[in-house]
């Protein structure tokens, strides 16, 4: 399932680097690009997994690296 | 109030108070104290005087980045350059360079607000070149007039768009006619003409009066909603450049921070000079952030990709620019790519009669769909085609029987089959032979006229270096007329869709390293041609989902010079990329360089950081120029 999140206060292009980096290796998450010109986050989570449960995980990496950022 | 302007007055308040500390350090009694200044000396009055309005300047500016730097380290993060930037300014503190620490701090936090400007501005420009995106439409529901958002609107709906609007989603037009403006679609500016049937797109804008159209799509299958879908998401298929970049700042930190740490301990085990090395060691701390490169190489890309889609380019990500902008062979269909698609004919050459030929002509091909079929209906007169049965021999032409008269048209090899004396044409272009009752009548000489565009184009693709190469299905005197015409370096004829495949397939094969083969198609029929090549573009096939699916690159106006800016865009952007990797890397390897060696202080430190940055970012606005 493919996902588009808008990521508001998300300040640092190094910082969405590593957002991406990280949440691309949560089990359950197929792809992940964070593009931090569009401030949006496009994710792809495998149909298989928990989607409420990968999407906590997401959510707490986002806040673990930049903990002004949510997902929208 | 906006994050920026906090930023801002706690960065006006700092630096007034940052500045009446500095005059009162250096033009009142006060001075005196700076000989010794380089020390903590907490039983002397005149060290707090010195300090803490200066400690005071520090930590208006710079709290938030203390507070986020702790912050991190809680969540397992240390290299950050908050972080970086608060051991920095400690360091200056524990040294007891006040002024050095406030002033580094105040820098830092202009260059990050200049950044956030910048930043901030670039993304309104890029968001302004998609600014196609219809807001509202007015759809009439129960004989009233609602204004709903182009997401709301259902199939089947009727839409008002008024004078001047943009059209929310694809339709019909079911009353009304004029013209509407496509540039934001395709980036051709002549409008484009409408009667009341004709199909329209979304994010054009209407330029006669009120018109009314059905809507034949939801909002999130209409084209335009595609094309933005498209370049939000072109970030997903980096670039080379953009890879390397991201791999290069994952090493870059930790190995700078190391480096300070080394710098830090092992020359000042040996000299005894800590303070003189510590302080060499903090501004490698300053340099080491990598958001200069981190942030300008994706918007240079980002850049490239906007402005190509102002021209009417749609490109789906970064490493598309970057293959553009190799030297490389362009392979193109010629049917509906290098010429119009369209035969016109050329030339009737009957044995006897034109007329009788024409007649014969058209009760054959009259009810075909072949291209060469429908041009010689529209060329003849309309004659009674009652009482004839047409049969198609299959790849070679027609035959169509009745009263009393058997009339064949098609190819020579139809001709012999049958076994009819015949002369051959010796023109280029397609000829089809028409017999009746087995005589030879004569033949219509018919050609595909070049586009307009294809002949600049192919010259300013040679100019540029490139090789092109021409495929057709066509026979081999077709494909030589057009070559010859256009100067095409090499042709194949003759070539079934699976041999295009096949022939792009050797090609990439026999290709040099750095070379990209593009295939230029119309898109519909050589879709797997497409998705061989490195680069596949498609062209003037918009609103085409198939179309746009397959290729990476999508021309939107039937244009061949599209080809042309893009590629220049490309090598833009490329440039602009790579001039932003040497200025950033240069400055920070010049600066830790130099202040390895103590010619430089803390305050180039930070301009190689934040400066630098914004240079870059300044730079990347140029590719949308």
């Amino acid at each position: 399932m493919k996902k588009a999140y808008k990521m508001t206060d998300l300040c640092c292009a190094n910082c969405a680097t590593e957002i991406e980096r990280n949440v691309a290796k949560i089990d359950g998450v197929n792809s992940c690009t964070v593009n931090f010109i569009a401030q949006k986050m496009l994710l792809d989570v495998s149909d298989t997994a928990d989607f409420d449960a990968v999407m906590k995980k997401v959510l707490h990496e986002v806040k673990r690296v930049e903990p002004d950022c949510d997902l929208v | 109030m906006s994050k920026n302007k906090k930023l801002l007055t706690r960065i006006v308040i700092s630096f007034a108070l940052f500045a009446v500390a500095m005059i009162v350090f250096k033009l009142t009694p006060l001075r005196s104290y700076e000989a010794y200044a380089k020390s903590w000396r907490l039983d002397d009055y005149r060290f707090y005087a010195y300090s803490i309005p200066f400690l005071a300047a520090y930590i208006i500016v710079g709290y938030s980045v203390i507070y986020r730097a702790v912050r991190n380290i809680f969540n397992g993060r240390v290299f950050d350059e908050n972080f970086l930037m608060t051991v920095a300014t400690f360091g200056a503190i524990a040294l007891c360079d006040f002024p050095e620490a406030c002033g580094v701090m105040l820098f830092y936090q202009v260059g990050e607000l200049f950044q956030n400007y910048a930043v901030g501005k670039s993304r309104k420009s890029i968001a302004a070149l998609m600014d196609i995106r219809p807001d509202t439409a007015c759809v009439i529901r129960d004989g009233e007039e609602v204004t709903v958002f182009p997401e709301e609107v259902e199939v089947g709906d009727v839409l008002l768009v008024r004078a001047g609007e943009r059209i929310a989603v694809d339709g019909v037009v079911i009353e009304g006619a004029g013209s509407v403006d496509t540039s934001s679609l395709t980036g051709e500016s002549a409008p484009r003409e409408f009667v009341e049937g004709d199909a329209l797109l979304a994010g054009c804008i209407n330029l006669s009066g009120a018109i009314k159209m059905r809507a034949t799509a939801a909002y999130v299958d209409s084209t335009v909603a595609k094309i933005l879908d498209l370049v939000e998401n072109s970030a997903t298929k980096k670039a080379k450049t953009e890879n390397f970049i991201t791999r290069f700042a994952k090493y870059y930190t930790p190995v700078v921070v190391f480096s300070a740490l080394f710098l830090a301990v092992i020359p000042s085990l040996i000299t005894g000079a800590w303070a003189e090395w510590v302080a060499r060691a903090l501004n490698f701390l300053v340099v080491s952030c990598p958001c200069a490169l981190v942030i300008s190489i994706p918007l240079s890309f980002f850049g490239g990709i906007g402005s190509a889609s102002k021209k009417g380019v749609l490109i789906k990500g970064g490493n598309y620019l970057e293959l553009l902008a190799k030297q490389g062979t362009f392979v193109f269909d010629k049917t509906g790519t290098l010429t119009k698609g369209a035969f016109d004919v050329t030339g009737v050459y009957p044995q006897e009669n034109s007329a009788e030929i024409l007649r014969l002509a058209y009760i054959a091909e009259n009810g075909s769909l072949h291209p060469i079929a429908q041009s010689i209906t529209n060329y003849a007169p309309h004659v009674s085609t009652e009482g004839y049965e047409v049969k198609e021999v299959a790849g070679k032409g027609v035959c169509a029987v009745g009263n009393g008269e058997e009339i064949l048209a098609g190819g020579p090899s139809l001709m012999r089959e049958r076994g009819v004396e015949f002369k051959e044409c010796a023109s280029a272009g397609s000829a089809v032979y028409l017999a009746l009752n087995g005589v030879f009548v004569g033949y219509i000489t018919l050609e595909d006229s070049l586009k307009d565009s294809t002949q600049s184009a192919i010259k300013e693709l040679k100019e540029s270096g490139c090789r092109t190469v021409m495929l057709t299905g066509d026979n081999e005197r077709a494909a030589r007329s057009v070559a010859d015409k256009l100067g095409i370096d090499e042709f194949s004829y003759g070539l079934l869709p699976q041999d295009k495949v096949a022939a792009v397939e050797r090609l990439k094969e026999n290709k040099k390293n750095d070379e990209t083969i593009c295939f230029v198609g119309d898109g519909i029929n050589d879709a797997p041609v497409l998705t061989v090549a490195d680069v596949g573009i498609s062209m003037g096939n918009l609103g085409s989902d198939a179309a746009i699916e397959a290729s990476d690159v999508v021309l939107m106006k039937d244009d061949l010079s599209a080809i042309v800016q893009t590629r220049k865009i490309a090598t833009k952007t490329m440039r602009i990329a790579r001039e932003n990797i040497i200025i950033a890397l240069g400055v920070k390897a010049a600066v830790l360089i130099l202040s390895a060696f103590g010619i430089t202080g803390m305050w180039c430190a930070v301009f190689a950081d934040v400066g630098v940055a914004m240079l870059a970012i300044l730079n990347s606005m140029r590719t949308l120029k």
